[in-house]
């Protein structure tokens, strides 16, 4: 095929409609905190890991509610356990972060 | 000094201290342009956090200011200033001569067809929430579908938009989309429910826990972006599209149902009756209290009193507890002179 030195961007617009539900919804049955997350990225703030390797569980959470990857981002998580300290909400991330792993391989 | 006492609306703040006056021994006139007492909260069905139902509320207030003087579907077209009090001339040809006046004009729910893009009026599928509570107290809409599998709730349509002319929060919708979500999803368990917010405002008593049961035990997903269109997909469905903010990326989805979180604005009549009776209005429109502090039911007007949302949005148990204030001061001013 001729190249024209240019190509089409793939749209980065989440369509909530191809969200996997069923799974999410196996994520909130193994840790109900998974609904009650409010972003307040606290979790992220204290997390040893984020600093050197870009982990977040707040990120990691939200791009599963969108029905987007989590990529590499938890095998970085040494289950240090702050995040659990820290979250207002009183979600036990250390299970969320397990249950992601299950559920999400 | 006669003594009258003339309310001027008879929505739940003017009932209210209506009954309270009645309490006090004075009998108000009530004066209310509607042809029944009720205000907003009687077209209402239920009331957040408790899910009290709104009709319950109106029926006990009602029973309790059958003492009191009412004129319905009346309004007041002249209001002049007497040595010791006002004289007050109503559409039906009455003239009241008034010791104190009780001002409890409410609001209005925004013209939600001014904001275009949200194509209210225009798409099948777009309603109001007043429109979502008429339905949930049995009205039939054409416009909610019979099953209804994916629902949006639009925060702050007209509240909080300086293009709108209303810069203000109007503090009761972010409660009140919790509390319709919940209720979509009460009577449609499978449907998933989206509500769009800028900032969710959540500041009363128990209105975390709701948005707690929101998330936890309804499911209902809460999208920080503001829904900047919606078009009509080509089965009869909505296209909406937002920003995803925590994301940091767009957002689409199809849904059947869109209910625009209408805010709260000045009652038009505020204007005419500011001018009557030479009340001030505050910068946000609404009627200006004395200070918004300390001083919120008092006019700058010696004998005429504020409740509820007339100076701005207010609660349901905000708004009582204006009326009863208000009524208070009513009566303390009437004993003091």
């Amino acid at each position: 095929m001729m190249d024209f030195g240019f190509s089409l961007s793939k749209s980065s617009t989440m369509d909530l409609g191809k969200v996997d539900d069923l799974r999410f919804e196996q994520l909130c049955r193994l840790e109900p905190g998974a609904g009650i997350c409010i972003g307040c990225g606290s979790c992220s703030a204290s997390c040893p890991a984020g600093r050197l390797s870009g982990m977040s569980v707040r990120k990691v959470l939200l791009a599963l509610q969108r029905g987007r990857s989590a990529g590499e981002m938890l095998q970085c998580c040494m289950l240090c356990g702050k995040c659990t300290m820290v979250c207002p909400r009183g979600i036990n991330t250390r299970n969320l972060i397990l249950s992601i792993c299950k559920i999400y391989d | 000094m006669n003594g009258n006492i003339v309310i001027i609306g008879g929505g739940i703040a003017g009932m209210e201290a209506a009954k309270a006056l009645l309490a006090l021994g004075h009998t108000p006139i009530l004066v209310e342009a509607s042809k029944e007492l009720g205000g907003h909260v009687a077209s209402w069905h239920k009331l957040f956090p408790d899910m009290s139902s709104a009709k319950d509320i109106i029926d006990r207030l009602r029973a309790d200011v059958r003492g009191a003087n009412a004129f319905l579907g009346t309004k007041v077209i002249s209001f002049n200033r007497l040595a010791d009090g006002y004289s007050l001339k109503l559409s039906n040809g009455i003239v009241v001569n008034a010791s104190a006046v009780l001002v409890s004009t409410g609001f209005r729910l925004f013209d939600a067809t001014r904001k275009e893009e949200y194509g209210y009026g225009v798409y099948d599928h777009v309603i109001t929430n007043s429109d979502l509570e008429a339905w949930f107290s049995g009205k039939e809409d054409p416009r909610v579908p019979e099953n209804v599998g994916t629902v949006g709730f639009v925060h702050c349509v007209g509240s909080r938009d300086l293009k709108a002319c209303n810069g203000q929060c109007s503090k009761v919708c972010c409660a009140t989309a919790i509390k319709q979500a919940i209720e979509i999803k009460e009577r449609f368990p499978y449907a998933k429910v989206y509500c769009f917010y800028m900032d969710l405002r959540l500041f009363g008593k128990k209105y975390e826990d709701f948005y707690v049961n929101a998330q936890r035990d309804y499911g209902i997903q809460f999208i920080r972006g503001r829904v900047s269109e919606v078009g009509e997909t080509i089965d009869g469905g909505l296209q909406v599209k937002a920003e995803d903010t925590l994301s940091g990326k767009p957002l689409k989805v199809r849904l059947d149902l869109l209910v625009l979180m209408s805010g709260i604005v000045r009652n038009d009549s505020i204007r005419e009756l500011s001018e009557m009776a030479g009340l001030e209005t505050d910068s946000d429109g609404f009627l200006r209290s004395v200070d918004n502090e300390y001083s919120v039911v008092e006019s700058n007007r010696p004998g005429i009193f504020f409740a509820g949302s007339c100076t701005g949005p207010k609660t349901v148990p905000e708004t009582i507890a204006e009326a009863r204030s208000a009524a208070l001061s009513i009566h303390t001013y009437l004993s003091g002179e």
